[in-house]
């Protein structure tokens, strides 16, 4: 077989995040701003002025102090909610040199805090949050309550308060439209799963995210093992189905994986759209060994510098619609060549 | 009315559009609307909880089958926030931590329906839940001990009865 397949680059990445809210204190929505600065205070320092070696690694964040660009940037390095930038007055994050973990302050919740991990790491990122959750514990007092657990402003969330995610690329479950077999078997087992750029069946980039839907009842391992175990199988499946296109078309997919390559390499210009349906295609064509000379990190970049905040921060100025084409062009061929 | 976006041009596009599964409207200047086609790719946030499109709509069918039976003789609002069980039922969030007590028998069959069980099985916060903890693992151990005595195995249910008096022991501190 003139392929190879491995599970972490069906998966782009793992993430967990962790909701909790401090005791005594109303949930962010009901805070003036006096308040809400108090909350990030008290959560800032329990990182910062901890005596962990993991305080240096963080920096606070005030979101009222960055440009509108700048926000909505964080959004697009999935560092932030667009919930907390349309809250931006109240919302902090506190985030690492590396700039995979973040913890916002007065999103939905007081604390939310997230792990991001590239590959299939899930078990390595719960570790981790588990780790800076103890941490904000020491100086902090949580809402905590011995039936329901963690008391967070949405009920869907009390519990554990845990998200346990992944990130995954599924060309051919989507061009096979298995996919919506997909999306039934894992809601069956009280998962969700979504598109990452758009929804449903419009789901550009064939990149899609499942996570836990349930957060009371399980504990944290069991949550995080269902979700392996989802994840396996969808994996298993989405391999299966790029061998059966292969062994039937391998002409046809490997000329439209190089053709794709091509566009992306020698275009002027690229809409958002047809420029992730394209690194798809090559994405694929990396994964499968067909490409061979392109890093998958260079892909993986491109994903967050081609959206429209980032590019215009790369850029340095705002662009309108027809300028952002050609630059993300621009990009897409430097970053290729 | 101004667009909400550039706060400049008057708007003249008004759209409806569910966003992360709620329903938003934007009025916004023609120049913007075509911009904010774009944006809309990641506002479909990748990153937010659950979808509360989901929950809002649990929410809506649980009140519906309640019917008018669902009413709370007096209207009641929670002491530290001040927000009432109609808030909850219009936004679907909790003012703070004290409104799952206030409205505790409202909220249990709500959330036994979201999540299929109303008991807490994960972590437990070591501050606030230390004595929870002990609890807890007491209750683990005592399980332990009835399978060693059915299994006949003496000294291992030994050693889980020293076990359980030590913990037994920091709970009465
Ligand atoms: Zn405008
Ligand atoms: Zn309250």
């Amino acid at each position: 077989m003139l392929f190879k397949n491995h599970s972490s680059d069906i998966v782009l990445t793992s993430r967990i995040r962790l909701a909790r809210n401090i005791d005594g204190v109303p949930f962010p929505q009901k805070l003036n701003q006096e308040e809400a600065n108090k909350v990030i205070k008290d959560v800032a320092d329990s990182i910062l002025n901890s005596n962990s070696a993991i305080a240096h690694e963080f920096r606070l964040i005030k979101l009222k102090e960055l440009k509108p660009l700048e926000r909505l940037s964080m959004v697009e390095k999935h560092l932030v909610s667009m919930d907390i930038v349309n809250e931006y007055q109240r919302g902090a994050v506190l985030l690492n040199r590396e700039e995979n973990v973040s913890i916002m302050i007065n999103e939905e919740d007081h604390i939310r805090l997230q792990v991001i991990y590239p590959g299939f790491k899930v078990k390595d990122a719960y570790d981790y949050a588990n780790k800076l959750d103890d941490l904000i514990e020491e100086k902090v007092q949580y809402a905590y309550d011995g039936k329901l657990g963690y008391l967070t402003s949405c009920p869907t969330n009390v519990g554990t308060g845990i998200r346990a995610s992944v990130m995954l690329h599924l060309p051919a479950l989507t061009l096979t439209k298995n996919i919506n077999n997909v999306f039934n078997t894992v809601v069956q087992v009280g998962m969700t799963m979504r598109g990452i750029y758009g929804e449903g069946s419009n789901a550009m980039g064939n990149i899609y995210q499942i996570s836990n839907q349930v957060t009371l009842g399980l504990t944290e391992e069991e949550i995080i093992n269902n979700l392996i175990a989802v994840t396996k199988k969808i994996i298993d499946q989405e391999i299966k189905t790029r061998e059966m296109l292969f062994e039937k078309q391998s002409a046809e997919i490997e000329d439209d994986i190089y053709r794709s390559l091509g566009i992306l390499k020698y275009s002027r210009m690229l809409s958002t759209q047809e420029c992730l349906n394209l690194m798809s295609k090559v994405r694929l064509g990396i994964e499968m060994g067909i490409i061979k000379d392109i890093d998958v990190k260079n892909l993986n970049d491109l994903l967050i510098n081609v959206q429209p905040a980032t590019l215009q921060l790369i850029e340095g100025r705002e662009l309108d619609t027809k300028e952002r084409d050609i630059i993300r062009a621009k990009v897409v061929r430097e970053t290729l060549r | 009315m101004l667009c909400q976006n550039c706060q400049q041009r008057e708007a003249n596009v008004h759209i409806t559009k569910i966003i992360n599964g709620v329903k938003q409207e934007l009025h916004l200047c023609e120049e913007c609307a075509r911009e904010n086609n774009e944006f809309n790719i990641n506002i479909m946030n990748p990153f937010s909880f659950a979808s509360p499109m989901s929950f809002q709509n649990i929410l809506e069918g649980f009140f519906e089958m309640m019917g008018s039976s669902y009413q709370i003789p007096e209207p009641i609002t929670c002491p530290v926030c001040h927000q009432s069980f109609d808030d909850f039922k219009r936004t679907g969030k909790m003012g703070c931590a004290n409104c799952y007590r206030t409205f505790n028998s409202e909220i249990m069959p709500i959330i036994k329906r979201v999540h299929g069980n109303i008991q807490h099985t994960g972590k437990v916060p070591k501050r606030t839940g230390g004595i929870l903890k002990i609890k807890r693992d007491i209750e683990r151990l005592k399980e332990e001990l009835r399978i060693a005595v059915m299994n006949e195995e003496y000294e291992k249910a030994a050693k889980l009865r020293d076990q359980i008096k030590e913990l037994e022991s920091k709970l009465d501190k």
